[in-house]
């Protein structure tokens, strides 16, 4: 049987986190093909039903990325980012799902390596968690 | 759905008709990606009617291709899977308006940044992420909606911050163009670096002699008006209509009144070092901080003053006001153009060449200024220690720049010839002189650069070692210095004896640079300087539209590249001016009615005070509206909404990722 390939949603800004993909893309930094990125302009936007969604669909991980603190093309659209998905860890555990399975990260437009480590290590954090308990549920 | 956009504007009307097109990139993508396969998936997915690849979409026949399918199969609905949006986002929208439909009717695919240029080894997996994105692009693409770009008023104003050759060069230009500028000095004078600078290269001519010139100019503007020792303490607002908050910080002294005599510091008692004579000088503590200042008005330095009342006692114009405020100016303006400039190296950072430590180890910046008429030393350059005039001096070059260590990976393209001019300028005055330069490459790129380096050299006989000094060691009796250097040219270490040892520090991101980039919401590129729109295309455009760099806050520069960089940065802030109105993005929130249950949830998840209470339902101020996605995020009825980035947008996107669609019909599929 080959290894387990999880699949993993990607949420992510379009000035600073989907920047630097395409930066790490430019670079030809390679990195495992698991991720779909989905662009949002900010991470504002990240409804935390949004996640829910990923991982009810089946989703084995689910990565949001925006601009480092600070440095938020709308000021302040990370921060509440980062609650959100702080209050999803949370709850994550109720529904079965092992929190480390959501991960946020900031990765700037010039951050086109920090893009592509933060791929492999959560493709590799994801792999030793092994299936999400909800693959196949839908 | 409730948008409250008509329904009769196009591709709104009828069931999507989607056409695919698959974009080769040359080998970019199809020497990864099996782009026909993928084409060919594309074709059996729901609502898509035909699917293409083709070598350039982005070319001209390759826009026609899609133009010409609009017209035939009545698309309405276009997928391009290429590059990335941001780069090639907008070549499509204006082929799409040119064909008659909706500009965003569009959705990019990346398969090429995201995909073929990133999993180069892994040809089968690139080409199934690529249907996965084809895919999640047609699913989004079948809920897009057009949207108009609403126009907005440009205020013929600009705003330019840092008064150094930059910025004086773009206050101008805009200023002889019609529009008003307000140039905003963080110090008491114009000037920058540039006003500190000896002779510059290659022509040796005196920089202050044609850097003041332009200074007087910019105050004479009848358009210019100039706000030094102020600074910019808050922005708001967005291409067009920027609100700006500048403090003018209390002189002390009023402007109307003082006619720059300079009594006062003749009878201020109290002297502290000259940071623009980097220490090396004195000046009182009612100064200003070089003769051709400008505007040539006297500043209290605040924490020297003893308030002892002289310099009131003989200032004729009764110009001193001990109980001067800050003042916070109101600036309304359209553009903005930042120009703040640079810092020095700390060459105490590099412990190993001694500076502070040794007494006749000192930095290019000291160097001008020492060998400056108007310099502390009156234009004699004297060895610290002893007041002697060096006869041996070496520069070292490559001082905290092309040093991973020292955090600066980039060359600071200066050093080389201002230190090799300064090298020239020595022996000039000194032909006894023996003149040592320790260099690691010479750069010597611009016009007549080179000849300049090759007269240094044959003419001047300047003495080139190639290798970076190791350390730098004082003879504690002398204070001469000793390089250790390995000479990489003869391939051996060589030890040379010099009176004089002058560092070349390194260009760095002006220590305040930090501030400067919240405050106008840029971003920074990895060397730390501000991060230009495109490195090729929109070297001077920022990706906050309205904001322009100029200068070596984008990166080091010469003088030249710097006032042509600031020519360029008038050139474009002027544009938007000139038309009179922009249009901006339509990426707003919108209220679905019908939903609003009157929370005020999304009132409080807002930043920028967009949404108001009308009639307990949610409403949207548009014009100010950033489109950030706060309030639709917190929104708990999916009442709020932001335009092209709906919930069923996004929705539809996720649930594609992660399930395959079920084959609909065999359709046309076209090589």
């Amino acid at each position: 049987m080959s290894e387990f390939e999880p699949k993993i949603i990607a949420f992510m800004c379009n000035w600073c986190s989907y920047a630097g993909g395409d930066l790490a893309g430019t670079s030809r930094l390679q990195y495992p093909p698991n991720a779909r990125i989905i662009r949002l302009m900010c991470t504002a936007r990240l409804d935390p039903a949004f996640v829910l969604k990923a991982f009810a669909e089946g989703a084995d991980g689910v990565l949001v990325a925006g601009c480092h603190i600070g440095d938020c093309h709308y000021v302040s659209g990370n921060l509440k980012a980062e609650k959100r998905v702080q209050m999803l860890k949370k709850l994550l555990p109720e529904l079965g799902i092992e929190p480390e399975r959501l991960m946020l990260r900031w990765i700037s437009a010039a951050e086109g390596e920090r893009f592509a480590s933060t791929m492999k290590e959560f493709v590799a954090e994801i792999k030793k968690l092994g299936p999400s308990p909800l693959r196949g549920a839908r | 759905m409730g948008d409250e956009q008509g329904k009769s504007r196009q591709g709104d009307e009828e069931e999507p008709r989607i056409g695919v097109y698959v974009c080769h990139c040359g080998v970019n993508i199809a020497g990864v990606v099996d782009v026909e396969e993928v084409a060919k998936y594309a074709s059996k997915l729901g609502n898509v009617v035909v699917a293409k690849d083709y070598k350039y979409m982005c070319s001209d026949p390759g826009q026609k291709l899609i133009q010409e399918d609009i017209k035939e199969n009545r698309l309405n609905r276009i997928v391009v899977a290429a590059c990335s949006p941001r780069m090639h986002e907008h070549t499509f929208r204006k082929a799409l308006e040119e064909a008659g439909l909706n500009a965003f009717l569009v959705e990019m695919a990346n398969i090429r940044e995201h995909d073929s240029w990133v999993h180069m080894n892994q040809p089968k997996e690139a080409t199934e992420k690529a249907k996965d994105l084809v895919r999640m692009a047609v699913a989004r693409a079948r809920r897009l909606e057009p949207q108009h770009k609403p126009r907005v008023k440009v205020k013929k104003a600009a705003l330019v911050v840092g008064g150094g050759v930059a910025g004086i060069q773009s206050a101008l230009d805009l200023a002889d163009m019609g529009f008003k500028v307000y140039l905003v000095e963080k110090t008491p004078s114009l000037g920058g670096k540039m006003a500190q600078l000896d002779k510059t290269f290659p022509t040796m001519d005196c920089s202050a002699c044609i850097l003041t010139p332009k200074m007087v100019d910019a105050a004479r503007h009848e358009n210019i008006e100039i706000l030094t020792h102020a600074e910019v303490e808050e922005v708001e607002g967005y291409i067009g209509n920027f609100r700006v908050k500048v403090r003018k910080k209390a002189r002390q002294v009023l402007e109307d009144k003082c006619t720059g005599c300079g009594l006062c510091a003749d009878a201020c008692p109290v002297e502290v070092p000259n940071e623009f004579d980097h220490g090396l000088g004195v000046r009182k503590a009612i100064y200003v901080p070089f003769p051709q200042a400008v505007p040539l008005v006297y500043t209290i330095d605040d924490e020297a003053c003893l308030g002892c009342g002289m310099c009131e006692a003989v200032c004729g114009p009764e110009a001193i006001d001990y109980e001067q405020k800050d003042e916070v100016v109101e600036l309304e303006v359209g553009t903005i153009i930042i120009a703040t400039g640079f810092d020095l190296f700390d060459a105490k950072r590099k412990p190993e060449y001694g500076y502070g430590r040794y007494e006749n180890v000192i930095t290019g910046i000291e160097f001008e200024r020492l060998v400056n008429a108007s310099g502390p030393t009156g234009g004699k350059l004297l060895r610290p220690s002893d007041g002697k005039e060096p006869h041996r001096i070496g520069f070292v070059l490559c001082v905290g720049s092309r040093d991973e260590k020292a955090g600066n990976p980039y060359c600071s393209r200066v050093c080389c010839m201002y230190s090799i001019k300064n090298a020239r300028l020595y022996k000039e005055k000194h032909p006894e002189a023996e003149v040592f330069i320790f260099y690691m490459d010479i750069r010597a790129y611009g016009k007549g650069y080179e000849e300049f380096y090759r007269q240094a050299q044959e003419e001047y006989g300047i003495r080139f070692i190639r290798g970076r000094p190791g350390e730098i060691v004082e003879d504690p009796e002398t204070k001469n210095l000793l390089v250790r250097v390995e000479d990489t040219l003869l391939g051996m270490p060589l030890e040379v004896e010099l009176d004089l040892v002058v560092l070349a520090t390194a260009i760095e991101p002006a220590t305040d640079s930090e501030k400067v980039q919240r405050l106008f919401r840029l971003s920074r590129s990895a060397d730390r300087f501000f991060a230009e729109a495109h490195p090729k295309l929109k070297p001077v455009d920022t990706l906050n539209d309205g904001i322009y760099l100029a200068g070596t806050c984008q990166g080091p520069k010469d003088i030249p590249d710097t006032v042509a960089q600031a020519s360029a940065a008038a050139a474009r802030a002027a544009i938007p001016m000139a038309k009179g109105e922009v249009e901006t993005e339509p990426i707003v929130a919108f209220v679905r009615r019908e939903l609003c249950i009157g929370c005020r949830i999304c009132e409080r998840a807002c930043d920028f005070g967009v949404i108001t209470m009308v009639e307990r339902k949610a409403q949207v101020n548009e014009a100010i509206c950033r489109g950030c996605g706060a309030c639709a995020a917190a929104c708990p009825t999916g009442a709020m909404q932001i335009r092209h980035f709906t919930d069923e947008q996004i929705y539809a996107m996720i649930e594609a990722a992660m399930r395959d669609e079920p084959e609909v019909a065999v359709k046309e599929v076209e090589g």
